[in-house]
């Protein structure tokens, strides 16, 4: 008998210590048995949120090669361990169920998306860049010597990495395209 | 900054907490009014207005902070006889071309002390560069960020009033200028009561001064619009006037908006810069590299080193193929000559002149004004390139866009190649953001990216791996820059991926021992060092990736300066030799930051001194002194020629040496200051995609600004795909007072239209107190609309796009775009659908007075389109 009704949250919270059932009187065997994803994660990640420019910090847990948290990063002096709405729901941006992660291709004209193997496109395109900086080459113009390509343009966002950002100015400026802008413009 | 930097925001609460004054000017009511003691709704477009108000109360009332003006700004210098000011002239300065809507900047000058010398080592080059610089298609590349971030060379030492009596010094023009800036005009302009000013500006001149600083913080509600570099300018000067720059608790913060926008900026995919705030050379001005430096040899402060810098960019980029024979391969850079920029690009696709075109993480067709103009550039393109988590609106315009319905595109006319490259999240590579206060912050790796999904980095490491494989052996000239880059990054994983910490290496620098410098000061002009981006030279110094560091916050002093890397040198406070007063004590005990020890013969405090650690404060330079060591102890603005804050500018600004109040492009008011109705220097756009509503309008007569929200993000692609944001905001609405309600007959929760001469859209209607119609001096009433936007058709949340009801026009100095002011017409009801859009828009423009919006196959010109014109010549 004591045993049934110890079960039972209600005369837990009357008999005892925790008149307001937000403590231990409400606890039933199934909390008790549910550990947090941060405890049986097989490593943490310092990262970084990704989208405003405060910059939070952020601690990725993973288990078995898979992200199952995201949190905020209490040692951050910027942050100290917040995340905002968008920051607390990146683990969703990341594990999305409609994120593509097949390259996806529409040819001239087309009315469907087809798949394209990643190779592949990596050398039609590569192969569109030749094409393009040389229909727009310019050696000169208006008398001047000019040395670029008319033919392509470039649009980052602003979650791209410095690193990336560098590689991205350096092979665009070696190929001879100018028409290089990102985010920051707008 | 509640709704968007939420929890940057908890900074504020802090202050306010412990005493601090938190005033919100802005027209809307947002949580940040809900805390704020005070909330000032201005009318939209208005602030150079009220700040120059604030100008003016400091200067009338004596309330500048004497000693720092004096001794830290140019305050005292004189100008040339020739300048002639807005206030004299209906509203433009002297100089101005009407046929070019450009100003000759040379009546700005000051009044030389001696007769004028460049202060160059190259006298001739540097005359050369100055003729060049007024020359109206150099003005029109981006005078403002061509000069770098040392600011523009100013031709010769000015002659100085220290008692800032004449009538000609900067500080007696910057009071004639704002003396009609009073708080009367600023009710007739900003329709802000005199006792809400009065109290802001009692507010801010008492929280400043030896004791107290003041902060003001701003994002893109002040940069995008007409005149958005001269709302920063204004403020600007009244946080100098108030000695609130290079002091703890001061400054002008800017907010930005994502993970690394500041990072994009400083190493740039911009048109016009290269790494470090170095110009893209100009086809007119930089054949040589001579003549690219021309300006800054010889001239004093850290700009002055510009030669050591370009050259060690130039051989991190080309190695050993960069010599002194061949100008460190100089002429391998291309050359700019005109606006390039993102906007101009659209048109340029329209009209068929672009071919392919990369987005790697943006998503134009929602984020930018304008959106059907945007979709029209890409259905013009041959390819496009989008590399994004997923599929976003700029990928699918083809088959989904909003001109699918109105029959203006159609799959089958559209032959642009698209191809959807799935991107990495940031959590699956590693890399450096730079957050909106300077500093880097290293994102180690948590796991592998899914299937198909690359890191940029791999991307464009590939890529060019492929093209240099493609051409090699090529023995064309205009090959030669791709095939000597240097381009052997390490690779790792199964992916081959690069390592990105080998190229933060780069960015940091090399010296002549193979070993990574420790900072800018290590580089050399003689091709002995390497530094793919001098201002984050030290990121990684001695060989260690300072941007990684987390020793935690609560083991830190204020400063924390151990967590993260901050360009410049890890200094927290930029200019912060301004904090103490020019015998190098600091200005109070209350204020103390950093100081001169003279029994350690060293500067000290709690940051990283921005300054030479043992340059005296009674340092004097001497004659023919050069770069940072022609800057006197006593000159905190070290980037400056002068090594001064300018109130003034006499170069540089290419709408104006002074902020002048100029009503939006589209505006429902007659500017009440001057005859002169918008910035005169205004960049257009001109197509029938991109009409503009003309001012003053009865066809639009409410004023509309955009904003964001706490649960969203940007154009949306990285929050209406997810469950519990979309849930937080489930769909697109527009904020409008019970007046305006009640005036058009809107009902709260029920459909309205919006109407521009670029389109008509959709929302939900919110009727709320917190948009405030404003009432003028005049008893002209202007109803103020908000529009979040985050939305379009693809996603879990969907809505019409706030964007497409935008136009463009262009800040003459910085290419972006007035969005934050517009004007247009809302009924209740939903918009009509298909062709009869066309026909309603087209109605609009018509009763306007406003040309034609109607557009031939795929957005081209009707007539272009019927002669067969575009892409596939």
């Amino acid at each position: 008998m004591k045993t049934w009704l110890d079960a039972w949250p209600v005369f837990r919270q009357l008999t005892g210590p925790d008149p307001l059932g937000r403590g231990a009187a409400a606890r039933s065997k199934d909390t008790e048995s549910v550990v947090s994803r941060t405890a049986t994660a097989d490593r943490v990640v310092q990262s970084v949120c990704p989208y405003c420019a405060v910059g939070c910090g952020q601690r990725i847990y993973v288990k078995d090669e898979q992200i199952v948290q995201i949190e905020g990063d209490p040692d951050s002096p910027i942050s100290r361990g917040r995340l905002c709405p968008k920051g607390s729901a990146s683990k969703s941006l990341v594990t999305s169920p409609t994120r593509v992660t097949k390259v996806r291709y529409r040819r001239p004209y087309g009315t469907e998306w087809e798949d394209l193997d990643l190779d592949t496109a990596m050398h039609m395109i590569a192969d569109r860049v030749l094409e393009a900086r040389r229909k727009g080459w310019q050696d000169e113009n208006d008398g001047k010597r000019v040395n670029r390509t008319m033919g392509l343009a470039s649009l980052g966002g602003a979650t791209l990495d410095n690193e990336e950002n560098y590689l991205m100015k350096k092979l665009y400026s070696a190929m001879g395209a100018i028409q290089i802008e990102n985010q920051a413009r707008i | 900054m509640a709704e968007c930097h939420p929890v940057g925001f908890q900074w504020v609460s802090e202050a306010k907490a412990r005493g601090a004054k938190i005033v919100h000017v802005d027209p809307r009511f947002t949580r940040t009014s809900a805390i704020a003691d005070l909330h000032v709704p201005l009318r939209m477009g208005t602030d150079i207005a009220f700040l120059g108000g604030l100008i003016r109360y400091v200067l009338e009332n004596d309330l500048y902070f004497k000693e720092y003006v004096v001794a830290y700004t140019n305050a005292a210098a004189l100008v040339s006889e020739d300048f002639a000011d807005a206030e004299d002239l209906g509203g433009l300065f002297s100089g101005f071309d009407p046929e070019n809507n450009t100003y000759d900047e040379s009546s700005w000058q000051y009044e030389p002390e001696e007769p004028p010398h460049s202060g160059s080592d190259d006298p001739a080059g540097a005359a050369e560069q100055d003729e060049l610089e007024d020359h109206p298609e150099i003005r029109k590349t981006d005078k403002a960020q061509a000069a770098g971030s040392g600011g523009p060379p100013i031709a010769a030492k000015p002659k100085r009033d220290e008692t800032l009596q004449h009538p000609r010094t900067v500080f007696q023009i910057l009071k004639r200028h704002f003396a009609r800036y009073t708080p009367e005009m600023v009710a007739e302009v900003c329709g802000v009561e005199p006792e809400v000013f009065l109290q802001v500006a009692r507010w801010v001149t008492e929280n400043s001064g030896r004791d107290r600083t003041t902060a003001w913080v701003y994002s893109v509600g002040w940069t995008q619009h007409s005149v958005g570099a001269q709302y920063i300018r204004t403020c600007s000067i009244l946080q100098t006037l108030l000695g609130n720059i290079g002091r703890p608790g001061g400054g002008i913060l800017a907010l930005r908006g994502h993970a690394s926008i500041q990072g994009s900026t400083d190493v740039p995919t911009l048109y016009n810069l290269l790494p470090g705030y170095l110009p893209m050379p100009h086809a007119m001005q930089h054949e040589s590299l001579d003549d690219y430096c021309a300006d800054a040899a010889g001239k004093a402060g850290f700009w002055g080193n510009k030669r050591a810098y370009t050259v060690s960019l130039l051989k991190a980029w080309w190695g050993d193929a960069a010599t002194a024979d061949n100008d460190y391969a100089f002429g391998y850079l291309p050359r700019i000559d005109g606006d390039h920029s993102s906007y101009r690009q659209i048109k340029d696709m329209i009209e068929g002149k672009i071919s392919g075109y990369f987005l790697v993480g943006e998503n134009p067709t929602v984020g930018h004004p304008n959106g059907r103009m945007n979709r029209f550039g890409l259905a013009n393109l041959d390819w496009l390139v989008v590399r994004d988590l997923q599929l976003i609106e700029s990928a699918t315009f083809w088959n989904e866009s909003p001109e699918i319905e109105t029959g203006e595109l159609a799959p089958e006319t559209i032959a642009t190649e698209v191809f959807f490259m799935p991107a990495a999240s940031h959590a699956e590579k590693e890399g450096t953001f730079t957050q909106t206060q300077r500093l880097l912050q290293w994102r180690h790796k948590a796991v592998e990216p899914p299937g198909d999904a690359k890191s940029d980095l791999w991307f464009y490491f590939h890529l060019g791996r492929i093209l240099r494989e493609r051409l090699a052996g090529s023995t064309d000239p205009r090959d030669r820059p791709l095939l000597d880059l240097t381009w052997d990054y390490p690779t790792h994983g199964p992916d081959a991926e690069p390592s990105a910490e080998d190229v933060l290496r780069e960015i940091n620098g090399v010296g002549p021992d193979g070993r990574a410098v420790s900072g800018y000061l290590d580089l050399k002009d003689d091709g002995s060092t390497s530094c793919g981006c001098w201002i984050y030279s030290g990121v990684y110094a001695d060989e260690v990736n300072q941007s990684a560091r987390r020793r935690p916050g609560r083991e830190q002093g204020q400063v924390a300066s151990q967590w993260g890397w901050a360009w410049p040198y890890n200094r927290r406070v930029l200019y912060n030799r301004a904090s103490a007063d020019p015998d190098g004590k600091p200005w109070s005990e209350r204020k103390k930051y950093v100081w001169w020890d003279e029994e350690a013969g060293r500067w000290t405090g709690v940051d990283n001194p921005d300054f030479e650690a043992t340059k005296r404060p009674d340092y004097v330079p001497p004659e023919g002194a050069k770069a940072q060591d022609a800057i006197g102890g006593a000159d905190p603005f070290i980037m400056q020629g002068d090594g001064k804050a300018w109130l003034y500018a006499p170069a540089g600004v290419v709408d104006g040496p002074l902020p002048t109040h100029y009503e939006p492009a589209e505006s429902v008011v007659e500017n009440a200051l001057y005859k002169q109705q918008a910035n005169p220097t205004i960049e257009h756009i001109n197509g029938p995609w991109n009409r503009e509503n003309p001012s003053l309008s009865p066809v639009f007569p409410f004023q509309v600004t955009t904003y964001r929200l706490t649960e969203h993000h940007t154009a949306g692609g990285m929050s209406r795909t997810l469950p519990y944001l979309s849930e937080l905001q489930p769909e697109f609405f527009v904020e409008v007072s019970p007046e305006l309600a009640a005036l058009r007959g809107l009902v709260n929760g029920e459909y309205a239209t919006l109407v521009s001469t670029r389109t008509a859209i959709e929302a939900k209607v919110l009727v709320t107190e917190r948009m405030r119609p404003i009432r003028l001096r005049t008893g002209q009433v202007v109803h103020q609309i908000g529009m979040p936007y985050h939305w379009s058709y693809s996603g879990i949340s969907t809505g019409d796009s706030a964007n497409d009801l935008l136009g463009i026009v262009l800040d003459p100095n910085t290419h972006i775009q007035e969005d934050k002011v517009s004007t247009a017409d809302i009924r209740p009801g939903r918009r009509p659908r298909g062709p009869e859009l066309i026909e309603f828009v087209e109605g609009y423009r018509r009763r306007a007075g406003v040309e034609s919006g109607r557009v031939g196959v795929n957005g081209r010109d009707p007539v272009a389109a019927e002669a067969g014109e575009g892409s596939q010549q």
